[in-house]
C-alpha cells in the first residue's frame, strides 16, 4: 500500500515540474490581486498594515481554487484516473498521494509568493511569521477540502466557476481563524492555532475518502 | 426471509409505489399545512397581544422564526436521503433529495429576507455583518446554492443524486463548525451598536400560534417535497413501462 501512495506522489510530482509553465500564471495571480489593493485604495501604510491578514487570505483562497481546478484534470483526460480507481488499492490512498503532490507543488509556492508580496505591504515581523504560520496550517486544509469539490465538478463545463461556489462557503472557518490569529492582540494565539490544526486533522481523516467517493459518484 | 415490515418498507423503495404514496401523502400533508397556516396565522396577527416592547412589528417572527429552523431541518432531510442513497443506492432517495434542494433554498432566503425586514425597526439596520446568525444563515444558502448549482450541471441523473449526497455530507459535517466560527468571529468584531434581539421568555399566547406555524411549514414543505418527488421520479424514470402507462392513461393515477 504504502508502494502505491508513493508512485502516485512520485509521478505527479515529476508531472507538475515538468509542466511547471502552468504553474506560473497561479503564482503571479496573488501577486496581481495583492497590488490592486493599494491600487484601489489609499497607499497609506498604516492602512494597508490593517488590511494585510484580510488581503493576503482572499489572494490564498482564490489562487487555491484556481490552482485545485488542475488536480484531477491530465488524469481525467488521458483517463488514467479510471486505471486508478480500477487498481485494487483504495482509491483514497492515491488521492491523498495526491493531495499532498497538489499541496507541495502549488500551495508551498503560494505561501513564498504571498509573504514576499506581504513584507512589500511593511507588515511587521510577528505578523509574518504568524501570518506564514497560518498559511502552513491553513493552506492543506483548503487543498483536502478542494479535492473533494474538485472530484465533484471533475469533467465538467462550467466546472471552474461552480469549484469556487462549493469550495468557498466550506472554508470560511479556514479564513476567520487565520486571520484572527494574525490580528490578535500580543501574546500566542493558541485558540486560532489549535482550531486551524483541529480543521486540518478532521479534513485529513475525511477528505480522502469523501474525495474518492466523489469520484466514484461522478464516473462510475 | 426479511420481517413483514421489511418486506412493506421494500416495496415503498420501488418507484411506481412510491409514486402513488406520495401522492397521496402529499393530499394529507397539504390538506394538514391548510388548516394549521390558518390557526396559525389567525392565532398569530389577530388574537395574539401586541408586543410590550416590539409593538405588533414582532408578528413577523411568526413568518421568520418557522423559515429559519426550516432551513436547517431541509438540510438534514437532504444529508440523510444523501446517506441512503449513497450506501444503499435506493432511486426514490435520490430523487427526494434533489427535490428537497429548491424548497430548503426558498426557506433560507425568506428566512434571510423577512430577518432583515424584522431588523430595520428593530435594530435600526437592514443587514448586520455583525450577527453570527444572520451570516450562517447566508452560508447556508450558499450551501444550497451550490448543491443546486452542482445537480444543474452533470447532464446524468443518477450520478448528479450520488455527487450532491456527497456535497450534502460534507456540508452537514461543516454547518456546525461554520456556525461556531461565525460566532466566535462576531464575539471577537461585534460592535455594542447592534446586539440580537432576545426576549426575556415568550408568553404563552404568543408561543402557540409559532408552534401552529412551525407545524404548518413542516407539512407544506413535505407536501412540495413529495410533489416535487413525484416530478423526478417521473423523470428518472420516463423510459420505464410504468411512466409510459401512466402518461397514456391520461395521469389519472394516484
Amino acid at each position: 500500500m504504502a508502494s502505491v501512495f508513493a508512485s502516485v506522489l512520485r509521478r505527479d510530482l515529476i508531472l507538475g515540474v515538468r509542466r511547471r509553465s502552468e504553474l506560473m500564471p497561479a503564482l503571479v495571480f496573488p501577486v496581481i490581486v495583492m497590488a490592486l489593493f493599494p491600487l484601489a485604495l489609499r497607499p497609506e501604510p498604516s492602512l494597508l498594515q490593517g488590511l494585510l491578514p484580510a488581503v493576503a487570505w482572499v489572494a490564498v483562497l482564490l489562487s487555491v481554487c484556481l490552482c485545485l481546478e488542475t488536480v484531477f484534470r491530465g488524469d481525467f483526460d488521458d483517463a488514467s484516473l479510471e486505471q486508478l480507481m480500477l487498481s485494487p488499492e483504495p482509491l483514497a490512498l492515491s488521492v491523498l498521494a495526491k493531495q499532498l503532490a497538489c499541496w507541495l507543488l502549488t500551495a508551498l509556492p503560494l505561501l513564498l509568493v504571498v509573504l514576499v508580496m506581504a513584507a512589500l505591504f511593511g507588515t511587521p515581523p510577528r505578523a509574518l511569521g504568524m501570518l506564514a504560520l497560518t498559511m502552513l496550517l491553513g493552506t492543506p486544509s483548503l487543498v483536502l477540502y478542494g479535492t473533494v469539490a474538485v472530484a465533484l465538478t471533475v469533467g465538467l463545463r462550467q466546472g471552474s466557476l461552480l469549484l469556487s461556489v462549493l469550495l468557498l462557503p466550506l472554508v470560511i472557518p479556514v479564513l476567520v481563524f487565520a486571520t484572527s490569529a494574525v490580528t490578535a492582540a500580543p501574546g500566542w494565539p493558541w485558540a486560532e492555532l489549535s482550531f486551524l490544526a483541529g480543521m486540518l486533522l478532521l479534513a485529513l481523516s475525511l477528505s480522502p475518502f469523501l474525495a474518492a467517493a466523489a469520484l466514484r459518484a461522478r464516473l462510475c | 426471509m426479511p420481517s413483514p415490515f421489511m418486506q412493506k418498507l421494500y416495496s415503498y423503495a420501488a418507484a411506481p409505489v412510491f409514486y402513488d404514496f406520495a401522492g397521496r401523502l402529499a393530499r394529507s400533508f397539504g390538506m394538514a399545512a391548510l388548516l394549521l397556516f390558518a390557526a396559525g396565522l389567525v392565532g398569530g396577527l389577530l388574537l395574539a397581544p401586541a408586543d410590550y416592547q416590539q409593538g405588533d412589528g414582532f408578528r413577523i417572527m411568526y413568518v421568520h422564526v418557522p423559515a429559519a429552523w426550516m432551513s436547517l431541518f431541509v438540510y438534514m432531510v437532504m444529508a440523510a436521503s444523501g446517506v441512503v442513497t449513497l450506501v444503499w443506492h435506493v432511486k426514490v432517495a435520490d430523487a427526494l433529495g434533489r427535490a428537497a434542494a429548491a424548497p430548503g433554498a426558498v426557506f433560507t432566503a425568506l428566512a434571510l429576507a423577512t430577518g432583515s425586514i424584522w431588523g430595520k425597526p428593530m435594530w435600526g439596520t437592514w443587514w448586520a455583518w455583525g450577527d453570527a446568525r444572520l451570516m450562517s444563515e447566508l452560508v447556508l444558502l450558499f450551501l444550497y446554492m451550490g448543491y443546486m448549482g452542482l445537480q444543474a450541471a452533470i447532464p446524468d441523473r443518477r450520478a448528479a443524486a450520488r455527487a450532491g449526497a456527497v456535497l450534502a455530507l460534507v456540508g452537514t459535517v461543516n454547518i456546525p463548525i461554520i456556525h461556531y466560527s461565525v460566532v466566535w468571529w462576531t464575539t471577537l468584531h461585534q460592535g455594542p451598536s447592534v446586539s440580537s434581539f432576545s426576549a426575556p421568555s415568550i408568553h404563552g399566547s404568543m408561543l402557540l400560534p409559532l408552534l401552529f406555524m412551525s407545524l404548518a411549514y413542516m407539512c407544506y414543505f413535505f407536501c412540495v417535497l413529495m410533489v416535487r418527488c413525484r416530478c423526478e421520479l417521473l423523470q428518472q424514470e420516463r423510459h420505464r413501462d410504468w411512466v409510459r402507462a401512466l402518461v397514456a392513461g391520461g395521469g389519472a393515477r394516484g
